[in-house]
């Protein structure tokens, strides 16, 4: 141990290591942190699973009556708000904690006690959201909680306080985050890893560290604006007092559509990092899919209001936010081909990582194309707010961001825990998430070209309805055995699994240089980099890798 | 591979010794398949409550690969009939609505030709540069060349596209010479329609005349609603403090349903809208109607029903022209029997559902404003006798 952290500068006091529970309170190791966001998220992620079965059952026949109106909004909203703010964007921000040190070679985040605030602020906040239910009353306005019917008289219960109070809190843990992600990013590379150099995934967090730094504030003001008008009684919203609601549907899609981005971003660099190593060929275009985050990042601050085309905003801002919203699918599109051009002449080993990384780009790019159909104004005039609108969000949130998350899943757990998840279970996860994801998803693009409006409980009999509702619900199911399968096979590896090593992938970058799961400090010594492949070069020294 | 083997062989057997009488082939494989799915699960059941590896896990993928084409075959025959039903933006009934079907047509070609290229693209390379032995991955790092094809290829469609946008949203929001002007005011849960110029006030069901322009100015009276009657126009929000105009010409006669489409509480699912198209002497006949105060009842039980009304605190939320009765916080009913439905959608409008809305409204849509006026069975068969006397 001793000659081993021989070289290492601690950025912060060494303190005995605890051992227990009490190890996992106590800590400040970024590895450690990143598993309890990751265990945490995956908790959120199951009970915002459950929210949907019910919301499902409900709608399985026209007239149901699995759950009164009132608890289906409530289980309606709190599905949306956990699934965004409790379970991918902090999942992400996980993953990031655990790998962007050790991608870089750093020993740990810049901050590490700023980290362990970071994701108690998170569980905290979650647990003051759910909070609510014991205190009479869910959160019931839709995860975007318009005003005025989220205040009173329209909504008298603590709901949508709890709703503001708790998601301020998770805010404040996630900015701290991405400030401590994009130093530990700026600062702390290994020498030799250039910003040109850095793994793909690196340059995905750093990219959306900046733009959570934009998008998050905004949001936080328009919680703070609705809890002053239900508590203290200010009139920010409050039309009869001169108030605006138009506000804060600005404010908050202003954060609601960068977070889309935020959603996607890294997982975009999850894949760029599978794809390679599982098609043993460096990523096609390393510069074009790099820059096309930055643009996308760029241009997600501007394509709020496509959420309010229905506003009545008026046709000068309609067409400009119809145009920005179009120029994204162009870096997004130049992202696909590259993945794709990645497979091309590969020799693609079909683990499951790969399998879920294929799945991403063909699941993605369905809620891809239909997002330039809804960039067309007079087309998003008829589908927005309907079904439609639901499938292609969960195309774009189930099909891209939780594809990709089981992609690094089966990627990285072995780096993580040491062992390898079961690939057979995998493989059934995979084709039951497909086959599920499709059966739910694919058919309520027919619902919403129906009429069938968002966020109802329940639907008139109608012709066709009720039989693309049945096997919405019949395709949810589906699903939920995948994610069972999914949460077996993870509990069950870290005992049964079998035994990885360093670098079971034969991958590339540098968290594969160190055991598996790395000691404390990361590194006995870190490699030398001199390409985006670092150990590509050590592994083929005849033939290093020219950039 | 080998208990597959085992399993297989003797369904080869049977098709090739009971000659011409043999089942198709397609259903042999077919049963093959399904042999296989559940020795598969049943494999997989023993390997994975042992956690030991699985021998085929190859067939899996097999049998994945064909559940999801079976489920993409399927999903591509629901698509077609379910466009033409009522209520959907593809069967449009005004110009407005056609251009927009015509522009989602367009859209939805090109994308779907996208995503035929991109993900056989994507099928081709996963199966066809699959790991063999002997095959070594080549090495390149990228083509700048072609990174700017695929870029460009795309803003190009798309500035077709956002060429048809702007045209498209131009010249259906374009405002119509001497329309038929109608103050559309979103409540909760139900909708006001009002007609400034012929004076007539009625709720959730629109009469307009066909070929003839209709401009709507939506607001609301509380939270956010949206006024959505897909076959006639795209939608627009009612906001309070904000007025949203609507335009369209009715092409053709008939009933076109639409329905509030911004959540706006718990009633949000039961409000409902229904537009009538008619001739236009039909619709002059309808408003005239309109105009006219309220009916006086005839029958006996309808007699006694108004008493009721008249006692009891109706008439503070709800309005009966031509009676004391001028409350303004739910919808007119001064020609309520005239009308299809009751609770914005939720009943039909007969005398038993009206009876059954009265004794309990909140057992019919809970959370409802209109309170449980607690009425015996005898009043409300009374009063629903009243309110369809209200024609």
């Amino acid at each position: 141990m001793a000659e081993q952290t021989r070289g290492y500068v601690p950025t912060y006091p060494t303190i005995t290591a605890p051992t227990g529970l009490w190890r996992w309170v106590a800590t400040v190791d970024h590895k450690d942190i990143g598993v309890l966001y990751i265990v945490t998220t995956l908790v959120f992620f199951l009970i915002g699973g459950l929210e949907a079965m019910f919301i499902r059952l409900q709608l399985i026949a026209p007239n149901a009556k699995v759950l009164d109106p009132e608890t289906y909004d409530e289980f309606f909203t709190m599905h949306g708000t956990t699934m965004v703010f409790l379970t991918v964007m902090p999942l992400l921000i996980g993953f990031a904690n655990y790998l962007v040190p050790l991608m870089i070679g750093a020993r740990d985040m810049a901050f590490p006690r700023l980290n362990a605030m970071s994701y108690w602020l998170l569980l905290f906040g979650g647990l003051l959201l759910y909070f609510s239910f014991l205190a009479g009353q869910a959160p019931n306005g839709m995860w975007f909680m318009y005003v005025p019917q989220t205040l009173p008289p329209y909504t008298t219960g603590p709901g949508p306080n709890y709703w503001a109070a708790g998601l301020l809190v998770t805010s404040v843990g996630t900015i701290a985050a991405s400030i401590n992600l994009t130093v530990t990013i700026l600062l702390l590379r290994a020498p030799g890893m250039a910003i040109t150099r850095l793994p793909l995934f690196v340059w995905t967090v750093l990219v959306n560290s900046f733009l959570i730094l934009w998008a998050l504030p905004p949001l936080a003001a328009a919680m703070v604006m609705m809890l002053l008008d239900r508590l203290v009684g200010t009139h920010f919203f409050d039309v009869s007092a001169g108030g605006n609601v138009l506000l804060y549907e600005h404010l908050f899609w202003f954060l609601g559509h960068p977070e889309v981005y935020i959603l996607i971003l890294p997982v975009f660099g999850m894949v760029s990092e599978t794809i390679p190593v599982f098609a043993r060929k460096p990523i096609f275009g390393y510069t074009f899919i790099a820059a096309s985050t930055v643009a996308i990042a760029f241009l997600a601050m501007s394509v709020w209001a496509h959420h309010m085309f229905t506003s009545g905003m008026g046709l000068t801002e309609d067409t400009f936010f119809s145009a920005a919203s179009m120029l994204i699918a162009i870096p997004t599109g130049v992202k696909v081909f590259n993945w794709v051009a990645t497979m091309w002449r590969g020799a693609i080993r079909w683990t499951s990582s790969m399998l879920f990384s294929i799945g991403f780009i063909g699941e993605f790019i369905i809620g891809g194309l239909t997002g330039p159909m809804l960039a067309t104004v007079p087309v998003d005039w008829q589908v927005h707010d309907s079904y439609f609108i639901v499938a292609h969000l969960h195309y774009v949130f189930f099909g891209g961001s939780v594809m990709g998350i089981f992609a690094a899943a089966y990627y990285w757990y072995p780096k993580i825990t040491g062992r390898l998840m079961s690939e057979n279970l995998g493989k059934w996860h995979f084709w039951l998430t497909i086959v599920g994801l499709n059966l739910t998803f694919f058919p309520m693009h027919l619902n919403g070209l129906l009429g069938m409006p968002r966020h109802v409980y329940t639907y008139p009999n109608l012709p066709g309805l009720a039989e693309l509702n049945f096997w919405e619900t019949i395709g949810a199911f589906i699903l939920a055995t995948a994610v069972v399968v999914f949460v077996w096979n993870v509990v069950a590896s870290v005992r049964f699994g079998r035994i990885a090593g360093n670098d079971p992938w034969d991958a590339w970058t540098l968290e594969w240089a160190t055991a598996s799961p790395p000691p404390p400090y990361n590194f006995a010594s870190i490699p030398p980099v001199r390409s985006r492949r670092p150990l590509w070069d050590l592994k083929h020294p005849e033939n290093p890798d020219p950039r | 591979m080998g208990s597959y083997d085992r399993l297989a062989t003797p369904l080869r057997k049977t098709q090739t010794t009971s000659g011409p009488a043999a089942a198709p082939p397609q259903l042999c494989r077919f049963a093959r398949s399904a042999l296989r799915v559940a020795f598969c699960a049943l494999r997989f059941a023993r390997c994975a409550l042992r956690f030991r590896p699985f021998p085929s896990a190859r067939h899996l993928n097999s049998i994945g690969r064909l559940s999801g084409s079976i489920l993409a075959v399927g999903l591509a025959l629901g698509l077609l009939p379910a466009l033409a039903a009522p209520r959907s933006p593809f069967s449009p009934a005004s110009p407005q609505a056609a251009s927009i079907a015509d522009l989602f047509w367009f859209t939805l070609i090109a994308a779907g030709l996208i995503f035929l290229g991109v993900e056989g693209t994507i099928l081709y390379s996963a199966f066809a540069h699959r790991e063999r032995p002997g095959r070594e991955a080549s090495q390149f790092h990228g083509n700048t060349r072609v990174e700017i094809i695929w870029t460009a290829l795309p803003a190009l469609l798309l500035l077709v596209v956002f060429y048809l946008t702007v045209r498209t949203m131009h010249d259906i929001s374009a405002p119509p010479g001497d329309p038929v002007e109608i103050n559309v005011v979103g409540h909760q849960w139900w909708w006001e329609f009002s007609y400034p110029k012929e004076d007539v006030t009625t709720a959730n069901e629109l009469h307009v005349p066909v070929g003839e322009p209709i401009l709507l100015h939506v607001t609301s009276a509380d939270v956010i609603h949206s006024f959505w009657v897909p076959q006639l126009a795209g939608k627009q929000d009612a906001n309070p403090g904000h007025v949203n105009d609507i335009t369209f010409t009715v092409s053709a006669p008939g009933t076109y349903l639409g329905q509030c489409a911004e959540f706006c509480g718990i009633e949000h699912t039961w409000m409902a809208i229904r537009v009538v198209a008619e001739p236009p002497a039909q619709y002059a006949a309808w408003v005239k109607a309109q105009q006219q105060p309220a009916s006086r009842p005839t029958s006996n039980l309808a007699i006694l029903g108004e008493t009721i009304f008249q006692s009891q605190t109706c008439g503070s939320c709800h309005a009966i022209a031509g009676t004391s009765a001028n409350g303004v916080a739910g919808p007119s009913l001064t020609h309520v029997g005239s009308r299809a439905t009751i609770g914005a959608g939720v009943l039909d409008n007969t005398p038993a559902n009206m009876e059954r809305w009265l004794l309990n409204p909140q057992d019919v849509k809970p959370g409802v404003l209109m309170p449980n006026s607690k009425l015996t069975p005898n009043d409300a068969k009374a009063l629903a006798a009243y309110m369809e006397s209200l024609r």
